[in-house]
């Protein structure tokens, strides 16, 4: 039996006002230097058998299919160990969110949200 | 015989009563569907009601999207079936691609309930051919995942090819964008909308019966095609 794990965020033109919640309840707890936060669902997945790539195929089916809505969010699957770890995510590179974390302040993270999902007066 | 029009009830189904109310006052006959039985008992059109199903798990209407019912509206819709989802039933309708798009936690937050004018945008899909164009109607709005997002491309797509169907009018209770309350498909048999329109059909519990010509709309253009 192997272990996978499917992380979906909401993609980065997409708001996401939980995050900015919990982003702006930080500095009050004292947390100062945290200046954006982006809220996603971790699936914890076990597989029968090996993780072939065939099963990793199913794994990123079902990611499509049901743990994640591609019309908002996108997923990473990685396997926490072994081999196919390197595979993965070369397949399904880290989100344009992680790689910008610690660049990106919470302005910037927002100017890149269209008017699809402003907040409206 | 009048028209027969489904009703489906998911677990966590709230509003599928009041539609089949509603479906009754507008002269039609309701049929109440089951979300594990995958037949549709010969119904003439479908309504997705509103509520919470699966208890909104994963994403609202995420799950509902697969019961063995929604296989067979899924496959009527394309086929020209009259279906209208409202509130979880749009969810439903969004996570089943039925409808473009998909509704997202409302941006301030809040669970927003109130009586709320609408503006119809497109008064000739089958659920809304009562209606004038630009008649402003009042019906309750209840949810908290009700922000409508698109990509610029599909807005720009909807807004052209006239598939804007309600537009919430003043204040925009959800942060949706452009202001849209409910789209349709291509063909205009297709309807989602936030607001709840089976929740204005009676002077007694309802802040007007704007929501009425919802259900005579569909009943009009059933009648009208046999």
């Amino acid at each position: 039996m192997a272990r996978v794990v499917v992380d979906v965020m909401l993609k980065p033109e997409i708001l996401d006002p939980q995050g900015q919640a919990v982003a702006s309840a930080l500095p009050r707890l004292g947390f100062a230097g945290i200046t954006s936060v982006r809220q996603g669902k971790r699936f914890e997945l076990e597989v029968e058998g090996d993780l072939t790539p065939d099963r990793l195929d199913e794994v990123r089916r079902a990611a499509e299919t049901l743990l994640s809505n591609p019309v908002i969010e996108e997923f990473v699957v990685r396997a926490p160990e072994g081999d196919a770890d390197v595979a993965v995510l070369e397949e399904h590179p880290p989100t344009p969110f992680r790689a910008a974390a610690g660049a990106a302040g919470a302005d910037e993270a927002a100017a890149g949200v269209p008017q699809a999902a402003e907040a409206r007066p | 015989m009048s028209a027969r029009v489904g009703v489906v009830t998911f677990p966590g189904s709230l509003d599928d009563v009041d539609a089949a109310r509603a479906v009754r006052l507008a002269g039609a006959e309701p049929v109440g569907l089951w979300h594990a039985d995958a037949d549709l008992h010969g119904v003439d059109a479908v309504v997705l009601p509103g509520g919470f199903s699966y208890g909104d798990y994963l994403r609202a209407g995420a799950i509902a999207r697969f019961a063995p019912v929604m296989e067979k509206i899924v496959d009527a819709a394309q086929g020209g079936m009259p279906v209208l989802g409202i509130c979880n039933g749009f969810q439903v309708l969004c996570e089943s691609h039925l409808l473009p798009g998909a509704l997202t936690r409302n941006t301030h937050l809040h669970f927003r309930n109130r009586d709320q004018w609408l503006k119809v945008v497109n008064a000739s899909t089958m659920w809304t051919q009562s209606y004038e164009t630009a008649q402003e109607i009042l019906v309750p709005v209840k949810n908290g995942e009700g922000c409508y997002v698109a990509d610029e491309r599909t807005l720009d797509m909807l807004e052209s090819d006239g598939r804007v169907v309600f537009r919430y009018l003043r204040d925009n209770p959800n942060g949706s964008a452009r202001d849209i309350a409910g789209i349709t498909n291509e063909r205009g048999n297709v309807v989602g909308l936030m607001p709840h329109p089976e929740h204005a059909v009676e002077a007694l519990t309802g802040p007007s019966t704007d929501g009425l010509g919802i259900f005579t709309s569909v009943l009009q253009r059933l009648v009208t095609a046999r």
